[in-house]
């Protein structure tokens, strides 16, 4: 900075010069791109336009299989296939559980974490705590929590003489809200400290107007904090609903799928990689696809709709 | 400083109404009381799988298992760990995750710090273009792209190799990477450059003299964060490693939770619990930037 300040009457060089470099700037721009355009290209963008014309083939996962065009006939057969239908609803279910709960309990634990509470670092250290882990780890430490017999969950709820031989996830009673609750144990830190830096944003000054001129808690909540922190929770939920709904790992783990918890990423991932069925898998990722974009569309433009209004 | 902070206010209100007042601090204490209820709950609730996936590794399979559990072992021995890595063939497991999480690591930072450098610096078009990409890759599944890329390695004879998943966690991290270090670049002041330029550097030098030494910080969180991405990834690793001998630690464990897992709870625990050290530590040190700078930043972005 202080070599800045130092020569605030650095000569301009003229006109012509600046455009030339201009140029060259351009194309050395390029040149900066090409080592992370190669990989990219090559292995993002190429397989994804792949991926979604393998959508409209009969590809087959076999060394030798040809494939041939075979237009919409995948979707078709798609309209037919209940089982993936059962597993889509299962997914909304699942997604839409989980950002929701999420985002509530994230804000609450924001809300807490902004308060200046007694304690409130070594809180928020613990509140990262599932970021730290991967989602392989996450899901066999709850499948320790959640297992009937040796289980915490089930050991705490005999502690107060409730029942405690529910297999948590081993039944199709159980088994999705239990998956449901690990979701969210997973996506709580990076909602929580997204919403913690949307709070920490907000203007103390508004808060403190409101409250000289009478307002309660509850109606600065609604009337400062939720519309300063629109913005925010508008981008957080997206992206957590995004990533709900492609989640796989977490519940491949606890329960590959058994006992109604089959999301479709898990559904379209046994198409693929089991039955070996490329094309009509990669026609699932399409329509999975066309889903999102539909309910994000609708999400985004109501946000948008109620920020003008 | 929030909705829920109590202002100190409240005592300037002076003698009168003073049962007001006194009905007003009450509340206000029973608030303040359901505040701490709430926050103990939930750092019960985030914390607490992890302490007991802890003791868990340091009990012997019979406490384990006994009618009576109790939290903490009885001896914190460390048999699970070593029977962890001996038996359960963690240990092959973590040193192929680490060299492709090395690797990965590596590749993507020297690719990505000229990217990064010239979307923070120059207006082109392939600046928007970047950053729409880097936007879409996020909302795409991931059957679409490993179906191709399935394909596509196969007659690259990467298929089942420790390179092919380096290439697919590349490519995977890249967007991340590019995102975060173009913030980075953008944050050092231009000026400084130009007035390396006006003394007569060179651009290489002003990039290797002027911007590397003020990147570090940014170069080694993105560094970080491919490396435990690729660390904890899973997906691409179950569909490209077929191999037992290549097979990541993700990979070995969550085998192993169907497999001896279900009679070795300890030594499940045991390597679940190595397999968290890398990320733990990693958060551990960033947690406090994690909280104010870095995030207040992307947020407002």
């Amino acid at each position: 900075m202080t070599t800045v300040v130092a020569r605030p009457e650095a000569p301009t060089p003229p006109a012509p010069a600046r455009r030339g470099r201009r140029g060259r700037q351009d194309w050395s721009a390029y040149l900066l791109f090409v080592p992370a355009m190669i990989p990219i290209l090559a292995f993002s963008v190429y397989p994804l336009v792949q991926g979604i014309l393998l959508g409209f083939t009969d590809s087959q996962s076999g060394l030798g299989a040809v494939t041939t065009f075979t237009g919409v006939e995948n979707y078709v057969r798609l309209l037919d296939y209940d089982l993936f239908w059962q597993s889509f609803g299962i997914g909304l279910i699942w997604a839409f559980a989980v950002t929701i709960i999420q985002f509530v309990a994230a804000l609450c634990l924001a809300l807490l974490l902004n308060a200046n509470l007694w304690g409130q670092g070594i809180a928020r250290t613990i509140a990262l705590i599932p970021w730290a882990m991967p989602p392989v780890i996450i899901a066999i430490m709850w499948r320790f929590m959640l297992h009937p017999t040796y289980g915490a969950i089930n050991g705490g709820l005999g502690a107060l003489g409730l029942p405690d031989d529910t297999n948590w996830l081993g039944t199709a009673q159980w088994a999705l809200p239990a998956v449901i609750v690990v979701g969210v144990w997973a996506g709580m830190p990076q909602t929580t400290i997204t919403l913690l830096a949307g709070l920490q944003g907000i203007d103390d000054q508004l808060h403190e107007a409101a409250q000289i001129d009478g307002a309660s808690v509850w109606q600065r909540f609604w009337n400062i904090t939720i519309p300063g922190l629109r913005p925010v929770i508008v981008a957080i939920t997206t992206l957590d609903f995004i990533n709900n709904f492609n989640s796989f790992a977490l519940v491949y783990v606890l329960t590959a799928g058994a006992y109604g918890t089959m999301l479709p990423m898990l559904f379209a991932y046994n198409e693929a990689f089991r039955y070996g069925n490329f094309g009509l898998a990669s026609a699932m990722g399409n329509v999975i696809v066309i889903v999102i974009a539909a309910f994000l569309f609708v999400y985004l433009r109501a946000q948008a709709k109620a920020r003008t209004a | 400083m929030s909705v829920i902070t109590d202002a100190p206010r409240a005592q300037d209100s002076g003698g009168q109404d003073d049962d007001r007042s006194r009905s007003r601090r009450t509340r206000r204490r029973v608030w303040r009381a359901l505040q701490y209820v709430a926050l103990v709950l939930f750092v019960c609730f985030l914390g607490f799988p992890l302490l007991f996936l802890v003791t868990a590794a340091f009990k012997t399979q019979q406490e384990l298992q006994s009618p009576d559990p109790q939290l903490l072992p009885a001896q914190w021995n460390l048999d699970n760990f070593i029977g962890a890595i001996e038996r359960a063939g963690l240990g092959q497991a973590a040193l192929n995750s680490l060299v492709v999480a090395l690797a990965t690591t590596l590749i993507v930072v020297v690719v990505s710090l000229p990217a990064a450098y010239a979307l923070a610096r120059f207006q082109t078009r392939l600046r928007g273009l970047a950053t729409g990409w880097i936007l879409l890759s996020q909302v795409f599944p991931f059957i679409l792209i490993i179906i191709p890329l399935f394909l596509m390695l196969r007659p690259l004879g990467l298929n089942n190799t420790l390179g092919g998943l380096v290439v697919v966690y590349v490519v995977w991290s890249l967007p991340f990477a590019l995102w975060m270090l173009r913030g980075y670049v953008a944050a050092i002041p231009s000026e400084l450059e130009e007035a390396g330029a006006m003394d007569g550097a060179s651009r290489l030098r002003v990039l290797v003299s002027i911007i590397m030494p003020l990147l570090g910080p940014g170069l080694v969180a993105t560094a970080l964060f491919a490396f435990i991405g690729s660390w904890n990834e899973f997906f691409f690793a179950l569909v490209l490693i077929k191999d037992e001998a290549l097979q990541t630690l993700p990979q070995r464990l969550a085998l192993f939770v169907g497999s001896e897992g279900q009679v070795a709870l300890g030594q499940l625990a045991a390597g679940s619990l190595l397999a968290c050290i890398p990320s733990l530590v990693f958060f551990a040190i960033i947690q406090r930037r994690l909280t104010s700078g870095l995030l207040s930043g992307a947020v407002k972005g």
